[in-house]
């Protein structure tokens, strides 16, 4: 049945989030004004809160699926704060891509370390095939050899590892691009800078350095050293960890902008301005007006995301909807957080607000895991029935 | 539990719409946009779909299915992806039976309801819009007197779909003589005394769909005419089901676009390669794809709320200013990557741009 209202079971997640989201929204601009700081990983009051699995417990079949359900849980914690949790979940982007990619042995081994997932090189940032990180294969010592720079590498800093992607053949193009597991400590291998940036400034975003860093031939992921032939769509077994993570980084940018809305909102009504949807325009406020097409723009971008995973609970292949919802959602963020300093004027660009840190902080949500513009290739070429030969 | 899941029997009607909108909507779109006519065998045609019937409880002669906004979501976006024009022509009887199965008296559902439940068309429309600049449906001009036990209705509407030949009319209004008011809605005879129905109208879009203006002079009907009887009726609720509709017809609209376009853009060479080739003309397409698809969750999530009996007020409005904005948008754009063929009228699509400004700024010529 079509439906989108939360069961009671889902409404009590999303008050035990909103809760929490207010506690760490109190630390938000301290650690936006210190970034040479990280939040802690678990905040003083996060004592006297259960744990989310606790909350999540007892779930039945009228729940929301948890696919979804977990793009709303990204949204009601980046409405918060972006950086901010009230517990740090033990995950990375490099946990995703070992559970899809790693063999059972290598979940053994490093399931339950913080993983980081580094694939952005200085010039190599869209197209992966780009990759010039090299691994080299030294059969005598029967261990790798990694060569090469990363950055913009997220929880780069505290990882106690990383998944990396670098090229075993460069001739090969991305056929040869394999993915390897890099634990911290590797002689070789040095954090070498904490990036400075527009926003999402409490995030620890990092950049490292690997020369002649040596780690065990078995740290290849998934164990494949072969290079597939051309159109056996080796490339795509790499990307196949994108299926949830666009969704959920579109959700996390989504969480800024409902909350740059939430504000816009109330300010709104302390001065008498009221949002009203029955009225035609001639009853309208240009203000409500203009509010009410951020409002629609974010609850379309919304909407996408929630498909998408919709389909990933339901098994179903959800290539084109990942990329339609990253786009939207990159395109829709931007648009509400600037539509919501627009509206309220200077006092929107104050510091003494959130509302610029969010316009600051939700930047980036169109760049990272592919640009709108990535996504829109991607749209394009599926729709189109098109290789990206075809459509470059 | 949020779900983008349609029910089995939904999905068994969506597929046979889609058939019937390719077979027999599109073929006949030209013609009779050209013609400014709707074809009385297709109208019969559609009749016998039983999309007005269907949802009509047993007792009053029709299907007894249940009531369902989203299934005839689904219903008006493959028919208006065949032509918007006849999708709406096909759907206005449901806007007045459904208002009247809604919100009506008892009186009024058995007065009224077994109408729709006969073997051949029947026309019955609801008459909302007004010739004003900027019209908000909520501000209506027509004016409903209560005068002892009856009503006496005065005001200008235009766009009523089948002014020509419907039986009765669900006029809005607002209720006491010093505009001040709520706005209720009233059933009116075609052949009330004080009633004029206009030649029908000329329109840039939507051609297909007869439509006339309606002159109210002192038009007086008794208190059980006002829709709900005593009760009067929720009118946002009777707007909001046109809302959704509207957004429906333009979600169909849009992908008929998109759907046009793709393969046209890929046939369509220019220095040495297929302009679908070209970023600029791509990505034209790729956010036909993005905004197709957000309009349609949105119409979902409005018509859910309708069908739970949820207030979708605020889902609706939404789901309509976006889906006329992209619409319009889609539309445009259609045009841009036919280039000057998309100008000319040998293809759909400059038909379907008119049609698009259209939907865009009406109320009330469909429902779900």
């Amino acid at each position: 049945m079509i439906d989108f209202e939360l069961s009671d079971n889902d409404k009590k997640v999303f008050d035990h989030l909103r809760q929490e989201a207010l506690v760490c929204r109190n630390y938000a601009r301290h650690y936006d004004e210190n970034e040479h700081e990280f939040p802690p990983d678990e905040l003083p009051e996060a004592a006297d809160f259960p744990s989310l699995l606790k909350v999540l417990g007892g779930r039945t079949e009228d729940d929301t699926g948890m696919g979804v359900l977990s793009m709303l849980i990204s949204q009601a914690q980046t409405w918060g704060d972006y950086s901010v949790r009230m517990r740090r979940g033990s995950g990375g982007l490099g946990n995703a891509a070992l559970r899809a990619a790693g063999t059972p042995a290598q979940h053994e081994k490093w399931g339950d370390l913080t993983l980081a997932m580094a694939i952005t090189e200085p010039g190599c940032g869209s197209d992966p095939s780009l990759v010039a990180t090299t691994a080299v294969l030294d059969e005598d010592a029967g261990e790798w050899v990694i060569n090469g720079e990363k950055i913009f590498v997220t929880t780069g800093c505290r990882a106690e590892g990383v998944v990396i992607w670098a090229t075993i053949d460069k001739s090969a193009g991305r056929a040869g691009i394999k993915s390897f597991l890099v634990e911290k400590g590797t002689p070789g291998f040095v954090v070498a800078h904490k990036e400075k940036k527009l926003g999402i400034r409490a995030d620890d975003t990092a950049a490292y350095v690997f020369t002649d860093c040596r780690i065990p031939r078995e740290n290849l992921l998934g164990g494949k050293e072969e290079i597939p032939k051309a159109g056996s769509g080796g490339f795509k077994g790499v990307m196949k960890t994108f299926n949830m993570t666009r969704p959920a980084v579109a959700a996390i940018g989504l969480g800024i902008a409902e909350a740059a809305l939430d504000f816009t909102r109330e300010q709104l009504e302390q001065a008498d301005v009221t949002i009203d949807y029955g009225p035609g325009m001639p009853n309208q406020s240009a203000v409500a007006q203009k509010f009410q097409e951020l409002e629609a723009s974010y609850e379309a971008a919304v909407l996408t995301v929630l498909r998408a995973a919709w389909l990933a609970d339901h098994g179903k292949p959800n290539n084109l909807e990942s990329s339609i919802c990253k786009a939207k959602a990159g395109s829709a963020v931007r648009e509400v957080t600037q539509g919501c300093i627009e509206i309220l004027g200077p006092m929107g660009v104050s510091r003494d607000h959130l509302l610029e840190k969010w316009f600051r902080d939700c930047r980036i949500t169109d760049i990272y895991e592919g640009t709108g513009q990535i996504q829109n290739l991607i749209i394009a070429r599926t729709i189109l029935g098109y290789t990206r030969k075809d459509l470059k | 539990m949020i779900s983008f899941g349609p029910s089995e029997e939904q999905e068994v009607v969506r597929e046979t719409l889609r058939g019937f909108a390719q077979e027999a909507v599109r073929p006949l779109a030209r013609e009779c946009d050209e013609e400014s006519r709707v074809p009385e065998d297709f109208l019969q045609g559609v009749w016998e779909l039983g999309l007005t019937s269907t949802q009509i409880p047993e007792s009053y002669g029709g299907g007894g299915e249940e009531r369902s906004p989203v299934t005839n979501t689904l219903v008006l976006e493959e028919l208006a992806y065949g032509d918007a024009a006849l999708a709406l022509a096909a759907t206005a009887p449901s806007q007045f039976a459904f208002a009247i199965r809604d919100q009506g008296s008892e009186e009024q559902r058995q007065a009224y309801l077994p109408l729709f439940c006969g073997d051949a068309f029947h026309a019955a429309s609801v008459a909302l819009v007004e010739p004003v600049p900027a019209f908000d449906v909520f501000s209506p001009r027509t004016v409903a007197e209560s005068k002892g036990d009856a009503w006496v209705l005065s005001g200008t509407k235009s766009f009523v779909p089948f002014g020509d030949r419907a039986s009765h009319f669900l006029v809005l209004a607002r209720a006491g003589s010093n505009g001040s008011g709520r706005v209720e809605a009233f059933v009116v005879p075609r052949d009330a005394e004080g009633l004029s129905i206009s030649e029908p109208e000329k329109k840039m879009g939507l051609k297909a769909l007869p439509t006339h203006s309606l002159t109210l002079e002192r038009v007086e009907v008794g208190a059980a005419d006002r829709l709900g009887g005593e009760a009067g009726c929720d009118v946002a609720r009777l707007v909001n089901h046109g809302r959704v509709g509207l957004c429906a017809a333009m979600t169909g609209l849009s992908r008929a676009v998109m759907e046009y376009a793709i393969p046209y853009a890929k046939d369509r060479h220019a220095f040495d390669q297929a302009i679908a080739q070209k970023q600029a003309v791509a990505f034209m397409l790729s956010d036909m794809a993005i905004e197709t698809d957000s309009m349609r969750w949105m119409l979902w999530k409005a018509a859910s709320q309708l069908e739970q009996g949820l207030d979708a007020t605020r889902s609706a409005h939404l789901a309509r200013a976006y889906a006329a904005k992209q619409s319009m948008k889609i539309a445009d754009n259609g045009i841009q990557v036919l280039g000057g063929h998309g100008f000319i009228r040998e293809h759909p699509v400059e038909m379907w741009y008119r049609h698009a400004r259209c939907l865009g700024v009406l109320e009330g010529v469909a429902a779900v």
